[in-house]
């Protein structure tokens, strides 16, 4: 009896299939196939920078950053929406960053085992609950009473959106902290919470402020759970949070349905100037944090 | 780089003293803050939507007309939408996100596989309005003349690949929903792959086996139910992706008969229709449709995260 046949058949069948040559060949077809793949992931990313900066740049202008936004293509711009996304943005961090960072802290420095992996569990549905329904969800407590449309009912829809992505991250981030800092710690005698906050999340600080502007980053581009709440206006609102604001998305989302090629100019310009703001934020905290923690 | 041990015995001590009980409850607090928020969001999208659904009953998810003017309301169009868009976006996406995974993994030197993670995980960045915008002014036209074409003249025989191509429709949201979903399924896939115990590729190794056979055959079979869960959380991504696709699938109100028809998912529907809708049945059938959605991608979600979970533990929260 030879060794061939009492190797498990398996494995003998791939012994079998040929003395290399057409296995190394399917073996070279299907690497090749896989670096392919690769590339066809990253057209579209070329394709939508080629084409959001082509026709983006030129219609970026001084009309566009500084004139309220008119209708029927006779010309405005898109200022009322810059600066509805300069208020709303930063509201909605305010309100979502200390319940994700206190959260997050709770999860991973004080909950026990079975009720954190119930919230964990919580945040990652939350996280995958459809943006559209946050709206919908903001809408029926915050806009349907005061049958108001408000800045404030959509600062309380991002927040929803960015709160579990900072829980999520916090976690991961102090999971990085080592145990011993907090030992260290505490048997100085400094109090629990005194550890926590001026040496864990102190040592994890850059990695927290990393999810908090990714988190930022993707609530700046968010359009759906604006529609019901914010809504979307032509007028510059400053301030007041009661009434209706623009946004960038929403600009570019109201101006690429109209039939006039001066306002699908302007969704250009404002698609350019959000993508410049969401990739650059992206881009620099993807580069501080790999460089930091050095891990591929 | 190797971590130390973040001192998990702690978790769960009581805290003594006043203070340290006060920043306890805090974080206590915010956390089940966000259990609250899932909690109540399906609460009230329920109570939201309870006039149609003791109006209709079943009979709403079976329905095939939306006529506010009759008030009578169905969803079943809507569904059918929703389900087919995410089912050709699954089609496209799938295999080239899963070899994008294993070369990544599995193959690529670090100094091409850092660059290509780099990229992807920009393209998960970009906001949907703008693939939407991207979408109806780029894409469209250019599948309308490519793809649509040569697919309705080429399968034209096939009933449901035939018909008019407008570029606006079914198949255009289907490709902007892959592209979409691309990064979602790389990205978890390829943690899947790695955390495939490196002694099932040195024991096929050891036999002879080339780099491939490594890949298929001892590799695959251990992430396949981690593989199938990052699937299914992209398909959760697609079936609730609102702008992009309400740009591009052309507001059809009747269930779609072929490829390339007007269609409406639930999301687009409710996107387009929800500002203008008089408070009453009309606005609570179209909660009751995003009930409908919620129940699904809550569904998916849960039984990709169990998936993933068996494979790989947690995974990080980004979508």
């Amino acid at each position: 009896m030879t060794a061939t046949t009492t190797a498990p058949t398996r494995t003998a069948a791939i012994l079998r299939a040929g003395a290399g040559g057409r296995r190394m060949w399917f073996d070279r077809v299907m690497r090749s196939v896989a670096l392919l793949a690769s590339l066809a992931c990253v057209i579209p990313l070329g394709a939508v920078l080629f084409f959001v900066t082509a026709r983006g740049i030129s219609a970026v202008n001084l009309d566009l950053l500084t004139k309220p936004s008119r209708a029927l293509g006779v010309g405005g711009g898109a200022v009322s929406a810059i600066l509805g996304t300069l208020q709303m943005v930063p509201v909605a961090a305010l309100l979502a960053i200390p319940i994700g960072v206190l959260a997050g802290i709770y999860v991973h420095e004080y909950g026990a085992a079975r009720s954190a992996r119930t919230i964990r569990f919580a945040a990652d549905v939350l996280v995958g609950v459809p943006s559209i329904l946050i709206g919908i969800f903001v809408f029926t407590f915050l806009v349907l009473p005061f049958r108001q449309y408000n800045a404030f009912a959509g600062s309380v829809a991002l927040a929803v959106i960015m709160a579990p992505v900072i829980m999520r991250t916090t976690e991961e981030v102090l999971k990085l902290v080592p145990g011993n800092l907090r030992e260290a710690s505490l048997a100085l005698g400094v109090p629990r919470w005194r550890t926590t906050l001026a040496i864990v999340v102190r040592t994890a600080l850059p990695g927290i402020l990393t999810g908090i502007m990714l988190a930022l980053a993707r609530a700046t581009g968010e359009t759906a759970p604006l529609l019901f709440t914010a809504l979307g206006s032509r007028l510059v609102n400053v301030g007041d949070f009661g009434k209706p604001m623009d946004a960038l998305p929403l600009f570019i989302y109201v101006n690429a349905r109209q039939p006039y090629d001066l306002q699908n100019a302007q969704a250009w310009g404002a698609a350019f100037l959000l993508l410049v703001f969401v990739l650059a934020v992206n881009v620099l905290v993807r580069l501080g944090s790999t460089s930091r923690r050095r891990t591929p | 780089m190797t971590t130390l041990p973040s001192a998990p015995w702690l978790a769960g001590r009581p805290a003594r003293g006043s203070a340290d009980r006060v920043f306890r409850w805090a974080t206590r607090l915010a956390a089940l803050g966000v259990v609250a928020i899932l909690v109540l969001l399906a609460i009230q999208l329920l109570d939201s939507s309870l006039l149609t659904w003791q109006t209709f009953g079943l009979g709403f998810i079976t329905g095939t007309t939306w006529d506010p003017v009759a008030a009578i309301y169905g969803a079943l169009p809507y569904i059918v939408g929703t389900l087919l868009s995410s089912l050709i976006a699954l089609v496209l996406a799938t295999p080239i996100a899963i070899l994008t995974a294993i070369f990544l993994a599995e193959i690529a030197s670090p100094r091409l596989a850092t660059p290509l993670t780099f990229m992807i995980e920009l393209l998960a960045a970009i906001p949907s309005v703008v693939f939407g915008l991207w979408g109806v002014f780029v894409l469209a036209p250019f599948l309308r003349v490519t793809a649509e074409a040569w697919i309705s003249s080429t399968f034209g025989f096939i009933p449901f690949l035939a018909g008019p191509t407008f570029g606006i429709g079914l198949f255009t949201a289907g490709v902007i929903l892959a592209i979409m979903i691309l990064p979602t399924i790389v990205s978890i896939s390829r943690e899947v792959i790695r955390s495939v115990p490196d002694s099932q590729r040195e024991a096929m190794l050891a036999l002879g086996a080339t780099r491939w056979e490594v890949i298929a055959k001892a590799v695959l079979p251990f992430a396949r139910s981690g593989i199938f869960g990052a699937v299914i959380l992209g398909l959760g991504r697609a079936l609730g992706e609102t702008m992009a696709v309400t740009m591009v699938i052309g507001n059809g109100q009747a269930i779609p008969t072929h490829l390339f028809d007007q269609a409406q998912t639930i999301a687009s529907k409710i996107a387009t229709t929800f500002n203008e809708a008089t408070i009453g049945i009309q606005t609570n059938s179209l909660i009751a449709l995003g009930l409908i959605l919620l129940v699904i991608t809550i569904g998916l979600n849960i039984v990709a995260r169990l998936l993933v979970w068996r494979v790989a533990g947690p995974v990080g929260a980004e979508r």
